[in-house]
């Protein structure tokens, strides 16, 4: 393709949704769990141009007149999930040369076509952050993806409002980031390591503000301070993998050193630490598994993080994560559904994959709610979103079906078989006009 | 030495008598063999089953001690696992499920390595589980034996209910180990070793018949041989590890060629071959429908169970083996994404109850709602397969294991 037939098919690309999309989509008749307000029963919402327009009940909502209506009766409906923590595209961030590389971008590592975005979809997943492991202090920025259909990863990055792609920065502590040198031993030097280039990038900020405009003074760009200078602004939320209680705090203590904004991951022992976590208002993106152990670190873990911070008065510090493959990205709504079977209530659990969920990503502007000037993502489902039985029937993204039980390719990633797990070869249909 | 023998039963059979009388009253009870009875008693005497119907025509006697819940299963039983071999610690003092060694060792005893005290045991027991198939895990072409245990007592006599239940093979990925004294490198490779395995044991065998009672004629005592004479003479199953189709066609040769009793395990790609299955009449220990799809699992499917149960194969779940987080998976927990996922929750609770006791040759003993069968239940606040339900108590021959909220 030359450069020129490049640009024009990715200004088709871009302008797609809104093309497929011309007339207003109203659906009508479900049960709407818009997470922002209570739940609706015979609701309705429309969207257009891949917003939503409206949301309330029927008859109490304007359905324009152009609008084409969809009866989902007996359906529910809510927000797409937001995972904030997974692994699918298959990439990888940092390399073993060093603990700590902030330079290094997810954007670059991940295959926009692994079918775990598929089967992410299938869970009815629209929203993800997706980051290097947990075998470095600091493994690389994190990619804030839209789970469209597209063939290249440009098509499914959030952005800053600079424009540049929109991520957090993986950081890690506790026994995984442990290693023989450059990787520290203990915890006691991997919190120095960690110091030690946070007092760096403080550096080369005095430099910076010192040289002003003069290019002369300033000193060699450096992509790792750089990125870490963009933690220290605030601008990229450090997603920070932690397990233990002492290693908890530990996060927290840096953090207010730092003053960087953070999001705790995993946290098996938060409920050991609810206390402190709740004092330091960090938000928890809990991983939830069937069994405590596996290895030392989630010795103690236990469902019940979540009610304890809810009985702290701390509902919206929580947050759940599939870390694809630690469980089955087609499975997100079961982690919820267990932090209840703990002790959460159904209203915590339902905000922590949406609302709270899209604030510990910067995107609450964006997703998370069903409002009015948010972006159309939301699923639908045959049930309680609770309920083991529920299925994930319809998967929207901006207004666009990018999953649907009912068809035989799509249900696919939902069941599994034979093929599934490889890579989506064929090119994403998108100017046909059609469901995709 | 038959005295001997016996006094060794009786130790083995006290925990036994310290089992309690028991009743439970279930708002639904689930027998596994017949349809479900609503509002239902069932009466534990000594550790049995000593009556069960509807609670207006069976009284409890009174002052018996009674538990109560809205719905009532079997124990449920885990077809395969590692439990109790490998710890949930995941550090090398507490993983005993495979010695790197040899490819070969069927003479490795479960009851030499069982952990009846593992938290991993107690974990599940706080679901309704309350037996375990478990033992040497799917990491070497053979790398041990199973044996099946009530998830109780402090010890593996007080635990164990059949000490050799069957022997650990495994065909693909995880048996390779490529190299000199590390095992196969190829799939024909582990074929060939295990072909010479088993034709080392029937030469054995003949010695061993020919010598007659002749001490001085038999060979030398070889326990690694020994171990495989049982299942050349049928003795003991070869559970067979084998995700791929491949891998299941050629288990199904080995047990063409040398007669044993053949038991699958895992069978991903089973959807494949299930002609095959079903003209061996070979049953499969399916692999947790939440095992992760990928490797040599990567085109497994959910719905496997389904046509599993369609095409008359004989099958039953396992929470199965994992190497790192969760260290173990919960059958129940299992059992329950496969009735959501087209086989429905009679079924799926069949295949983890009554349909694995049969697996396992245990089914005159537990695994149903019977007069006479022990009396081991799992109790829920309601459908245990839902994500939010609670398991109450558990209760294996009338004595309470596990009591709380699950």
């Amino acid at each position: 393709m030359s450069h020129r037939s490049r640009q024009v098919f990715l200004a088709l690309l871009l302008v797609t949704p809104a093309l497929a999309q011309e007339r207003p989509l109203a659906f009508a008749g479900a049960r709407i769990l818009p997470i922002a307000r209570a739940p609706i029963d015979d609701g309705v919402l429309v969207v257009h141009a891949g917003k939503i327009v409206a949301v309330g009940t029927r008859g109490a909502v304007a359905i324009p007149p152009t609008a084409t209506v969809l009866d989902v009766q007996g359906k529910v409906l809510m927000p797409g999930l937001v995972d904030t923590h997974s692994h699918v595209g298959g990439g990888w961030g940092a390399d073993s040369s060093a603990p700590i590389q902030p330079g290094v971008r997810m954007l670059d590592a991940v295959n926009c076509r692994d079918s775990g975005l598929q089967r992410a979809q299938a869970g009815g997943i629209t929203t993800l952050n997706v980051m290097s492991g947990s075998g470095h202090l600091m493994s690389g920025q994190t990619i804030y993806l839209k789970n469209r259909d597209a063939d290249t990863i440009e098509g499914l990055v959030y952005r800053f409002a600079d424009g540049s792609p929109m991520g957090g920065m993986k950081m890690a502590n506790g026994t995984n980031s442990q290693d023989p040198p450059p990787f520290p031993g203990t915890r006691g030097k991997s919190a120095a390591l960690v110091r030690e280039q946070f007092v760096a990038a403080q550096e080369y900020k005095r430099k910076l503000d010192a040289a002003g405009d003069d290019a002369e003074k300033r000193p060699a760009r450096d992509l790792a301070l750089e990125g870490l200078l963009e933690i220290l602004s605030g601008k990229r939320i450090v997603h920070h993998h932690t397990h233990r209680h002492d290693d908890v705090v530990t996060v927290l203590r840096l953090s207010s050193e730092f003053g960087f904004r953070v999001v705790l991951h995993h946290v098996s022992e938060a409920w050991k630490v609810a206390d402190e976590i709740v004092a330091a208002q960090a938000p928890c993106s809990l991983i939830v598994i069937d069994t405590p152990g596996g290895k030392l670190e989630a010795a103690d873990f236990d469902a019940r993080s979540a009610a304890e911070l809810e009985q702290r008065g701390a509902a919206h510090l929580v947050g759940f994560h599939t870390d694809d493959w630690i469980t089955d990205s087609r499975l997100f709504l079961r982690s919820a559904a267990l932090a209840v079977r703990a002790g959460c209530t159904r209203e915590t659990a339902l905000a922590g994959l949406t609302r709270n969920a899209a604030a510990m990503l910067d995107l609450q502007d964006r997703v998370g709610t069903l409002e009015p000037g948010k972006d159309a993502d939301f699923i639908v489902l045959s049930g309680d979103p609770l309920s083991v039985y529920t299925k994930v029937e319809e998967t929207w993204v901006e207004g666009q079906k990018v999953f649907d039980l009912a068809r035989e390719a799509d249900r696919r990633y939902a069941d599994g078989g034979w093929g599934v797990g490889h890579p989506r070869v064929e090119t994403v249909c998108c100017l046909a006009g059609g469901d995709r | 030495m038959n005295g001997s023998l016996a006094l060794l039963a009786l130790v083995l059979l006290v925990p036994v008598s310290a089992a309690q009388d028991l009743a439970i009253r279930a708002g639904l009870l689930h027998t596994a063999e017949s349809a479900p009875i609503r509002d239902a008693v069932v009466v534990v005497r000594a550790g049995q089953i000593a009556a069960f119907g509807p609670a207006a025509s069976t009284p409890i006697p009174t002052g018996m001690r009674t538990l109560s819940a809205a719905v009532v299963t079997p124990g449920i039983v885990d077809a395969h696992c590692v439990i109790g071999l490998a710890g949930h610690l995941n550090q090398p003092h507490d993983q005993d499920q495979h010695d790197p060694s040899g490819p070969i060792q069927p003479e490795l005893r479960a009851i030499d390595a069982y952990n009846a005290r593992e938290r991993l045991v107690e974990w599940v027991r706080g679901f309704g589980v309350t037996t375990l198939h478990t033992g040497h895990g799917p990491n070497a072409l053979i790398t041990g034996q199973t044996l099946i245990a009530k998830t109780r007592g402090g010890t593996v006599d007080e635990a164990v209910i059949v000490p050799r239940a069957m022997i650990a093979a495994t065909l693909g990925k995880d048996a390779r180990g490529d190299g000199p004294g590390k095992g196969p490198g190829t799939a024909g490779k582990q074929v060939a070793l295990l072909r010479e395995a088993l034709i080392g044991a029937q030469e054995y065998a003949v010695k061993v018949a020919n010598a007659g009672g002749d001490a001085a004629k038999r060979p030398d005592r070889d326990l690694r041989k020994e171990a495989l004479v049982d299942v050349l003479q049928q003795k003991v199953p070869l559970l067979v590890t084998a995700q791929r189709h491949q891998d299941i066609e050629s288990a199904l040769r080995l047990q063409r060629e040398f007669g044993f009793r053949l038991v699958l395990d895992g069978a991903a790609e089973a959807y494949v071959v299930l002609d095959s299955i079903r003209a061996a009449v070979v049953p499969v220990l399916a692999h947790p429908p939440m095992a992760r799809f990928w490797g040599e699992l990567e085109n497994a499917s959910r719905s496997t169970p389904t046509k599993l149960r369609d095409a008359g194969i004989l099958f039953a779940f396992q929470s199965g083996y994992e190497s790192y987080v969760p260290k173990t998976r919960v059958v129940l927990y299992e059992a329950a994404i496969a009735a959501a996922h087209g086989l429905g929750p009679d079924a799926a609770l069949r295949a983890i109850t009554i349909d694995a006791a049969r697996i396992l040759g245990v089914e005159a003993r537990l695994g149903s709602v019977a007069v006479g069968k022990d009396g081991d239940f799992a109790l829920y606040d309601g459908d245990p397969f839902e994500y939010t339900s609670h398991c109450l108590a558990t209760v294996i021959e009338g004595s309470v294991v596990f009591e709380g909220r699950r």
